[in-house]
């Protein structure tokens, strides 16, 4: 199954996350990834929601229904830029420290903070550049990690 | 000049008289006090129901008797929490309805305040809309919004919570302006092209069946769609919300079909090539298993909530509209056309013929329920409300009483919640006193909401209640004797606990039994006459009957069972 992605342009109401993400679990569906924040319109936010679903034409009808949803884009994925952030702290000691921070210049990934035997890198990208990053770190030992939601917006829309 | 300054409990009373509403429901409790007291000098009727769901299946059954607004009102916390059943039923069957309960003051939300619940949360699910009012000033105005959600496009539950101290935060009455909801506007017209494209696929159909439900309706296009199906000769079928919504006893009225459906309305649908499904939802009690249904059928599919098409079957041309202009659209469509069913409905008139519903009652035997349904309809000259609870019973009301005209059949039927029939009725009686409105409920239903009877008497509803009393949860009888070998776990009742002739008159009700065929005209002839009380009728019936035609849930509608011998072959 292919992912697909909603974007979900709601009034900035109180409980208006909880209508939608209850909505959506109510019908049987799981969502892999939701992020909500402000758009430039005053008075509206924007959701991104990536689910992977065959029935992502009810679960749009549903959430339509919603008196404070006002609009869905379903976002063509060929035509989409999608970003994602992380935040990755991983152990460091003497002998691995050099080979971290290499790996994590060359993904691109910015250190935030480091400390005696810690290093916390950011990084912003593609789903897929996040997980290959993830999986580079892991052999050094992953203390915490933490993914925000994935945007989206299509160019030509 | 300054405006009028008000209470919040002022403003909500002003808004709700502003909204033209005459009658509320409620129980009254800490929370909400603040509204009682100008409520008390309003013109406003309110009836004090003895159990808060009871009150909101009132306001419903006041709703589904009018086609306007139902309005509850109940405190916080508990009054909110007995209110998720009837919120839930009227979402299931499109009721609108508005709900006002109480909150703990603004200040202690959250603490776990005495008589607090997270109600916008727990009535989410079950609501079309909710708010929390966090400044007096916005009450007028969410009033109105709140009215305008429930009764327009599908209609159905919208609930405003009200915390304590906003009801007594003063604030100026604002006459509501115009609404400003960005993400609500239901289309009500239909796309021409699709109305097109379904009317030729009309003139194209050999064997054509109107499957219409509640949104006829709640559209109140019941003359349309009888309009359409006689100038056509479209047979029609109606489904359990929208009985009533063309009339039992004309040569095109093929009435109920699924789960307990006759055997050629069921039929019909099989072996129709083309659905036309107007305000219906493809429920599980329609379709069975829905790949089985109506395998040989092209659909067109008409609803106001554009989430129902699509959703059960995929229909060949949807149509999103208001069930009145789509019909209104597919006659003009059809202009003069003659439409090639004369075979097919004269089929189905030899298939009713064939297999009618059938029941044997006995001279000596015990009651039969459809024997003194017929009996009663007989009796009754007047049109009435009739309002059932669930069950056998339900089905039975459905199958044998002759509905001819819409809002006169009150059910709940998304839900199928027991306790709904006494308290529906009330609200429905409320609405129209001079009508006859008939609560025709099980004895299990009853149980659960007989405190209600106190409110029929001390408020003076004189609605008539016949208790089917079988001793027993007879749906759920029947299934164990289908299904798990007749152990009747848990399934029975009493026939004589409650004594329901001293359970009404306690609760200032007439109570009157029939237990033989000989007693059945007296008694109905005597309930018929007293109208300055409510009657209840104690029935008793045979423990031991069953509903058909049945198709088990999840079968295939092309298996029905049509009586007990069938049962053996399972
Ligand atoms: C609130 C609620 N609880 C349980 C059920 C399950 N249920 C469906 S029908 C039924 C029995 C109804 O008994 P009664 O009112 O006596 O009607 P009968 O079937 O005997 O005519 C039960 C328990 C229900 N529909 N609603
Ligand atoms: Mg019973």
């Amino acid at each position: 199954m292919s992912e697909r992605i909603l974007s979900v342009l709601v009034e900035d109401k109180p409980g208006v996350l909880a209508r939608v993400s209850s909505t959506i679990s109510r019908r049987g569906f799981n969502i892999n990834s939701l992020s909500v924040g402000p758009t430039n319109i005053e008075g509206r936010s924007k959701m991104t929601i990536v689910t992977e679903l065959d029935a992502v034409e009810q679960v749009k009808k549903q959430l339509n229904k919603l008196v404070n949803v006002i609009k869905i884009v379903e976002l063509d994925p060929n035509m989409t830029i999608e970003t994602e952030v992380l935040l990755l702290k991983v152990s460091i000691n003497k002998d691995s420290q050099t080979s971290v921070i290499e790996k994590a210049s060359l993904s691109n990934a910015t250190s935030v903070d480091v400390g005696q035997d810690f290093a916390i890198f950011e990084l912003t990208g593609s789903s897929k550049e996040l997980d290959k990053f993830e999986a580079l770190m892991k052999p050094f030992g992953i203390i915490e990690m933490v993914r925000g939601g994935r945007i989206a917006l299509q160019s030509n829309l | 000049m300054t405006k009028e300054q008000l209470t919040g409990a002022e403003l909500v009373i002003r808004g709700l008289e502003y909204l033209n509403v005459s009658t509320v429901f409620g129980v009254p409790g800490g929370a909400i006090l603040p509204a009682y007291d100008p409520l008390y000098d309003s013109p406003i009727r309110h009836i004090l129901a003895r159990h808060e769901q009871g009150a909101g299946h009132m306001a419903e059954g006041y709703a589904q008797a009018t086609g306007e607004l139902g309005v509850v009102i109940a405190t916080s916390g508990p009054g909110a929490t007995n209110l998720i059943t009837p919120l839930a039923n009227a979402l299931m069957d499109s009721t609108p309805l508005l709900a006002i309960t109480g909150q703990v003051a603004s200040t202690a939300i959250g603490n776990d305040a005495f008589q607090e619940a997270y109600t916008v949360g727990l009535s989410m699910a079950a609501t079309k809309h909710n708010y929390l009012i966090t400044d007096a000033s916005e009450i007028p105005q969410v009033l109105k919004e709140a009215k305008f959600i429930a009764t327009t496009g599908r209609p159905g539950p919208v609930l405003v919570d009200i915390p304590k101290d906003i009801l007594n935060q003063v604030a100026a009455w604002v006459e509501p302006g115009d609404l400003d909801l960005p993400g609500y506007k239901p289309t009500t017209e239909p796309n021409p092209k699709m109305v097109q494209q379904a009317s030729s696929l009309i003139k194209k159909s050999k064997k054509p069946i109107l499957y219409v439900g509640g949104g006829i309706i709640h559209s109140k296009a019941n003359n349309e769609l009888f309009e359409l199906a006689t100038k056509f000769h479209i047979p029609v079928v109606t489904t359990l919300m929208g009985r009533g919504a063309f009339p039992d006893g004309h040569e095109l009225c093929l009435e109920m079909p699924g789960m307990h459906g006759n055997y050629t309305a069921t039929t019909s649908i099989q072996n129709a090539d083309l659905l036309i499904a107007i305000g219906v939802r493809f429920d599980d009690r329609v379709t069975a298993n829905p790949s089985f249904f109506a395998q040989n059928a092209k659909v067109i599919h008409a609803d106001i909530d554009p989430a129902e098409i699509g959703k059960v079957r995929d229909a060949q041309v949807p149509i999103v509209g208001d069930a009145k202009s789509v019909i209104k659209g597919l006659i003009e469509a059809l202009g003069d056309e003659k439409l090639d069913t004369e075979n097919w409905v004269s089929e189905l008139k030899e298939m009713k013929t064939e297999f009618p519903l059938s029941y044997k009652q006995e001279d000596k035997g015990p009651l039969k329920v459809p024997y003194v349904l017929e009996e009663l309809q007989k009796l009754t000259k007047e049109e009435a409300i009739v309002v059932a609870g669930v069950g056998q019973h339900q089905m039975w009301v459905s199958q044998h009483w002759n509905f001819t005209e819409p809002n006169t059949w009150l059910n709940s039927g998304g839900l199928g919640t027991m306790g709904y029939a006494l308290p529906a009725a009330i609200g429905a009686k409320t609405a129209y006193p001079d009508k006859l409105v008939l609560a025709l409920d099980g004895d299990g239903c009853f149980q659960m909401t007989c405190q209600e009877l106190i409110t029929a008497s001390t408020e003076n509803i004189p609605i008539k209640i016949v208790v089917f009393n079988n001793g027993n949860h007879g749906m759920v009888r029947q299934w164990q004797k289908i299904f798990y070998n007749s152990k009747f776990s848990a399934s029975e009742l009493t026939h004589d606990t409650p004594d329901y002739l001293k359970l009404a008159e306690s609760m200032g009700a007439v109570g009157l039994r029939m237990m033989e065929k000989s007693d059945i005209e007296k008694v109905f002839n005597k309930m018929l006459e007293i109208n300055d009380r409510p009657v209840l009728v104690d029935c008793v019936v045979d423990p031991e009957d069953m509903v058909f035609p049945m198709v088990p849930a999840g079968g295939s509608n092309d298996q029905i069972i049509m009586n007990e011998e069938d049962l053996k072959n399972l």
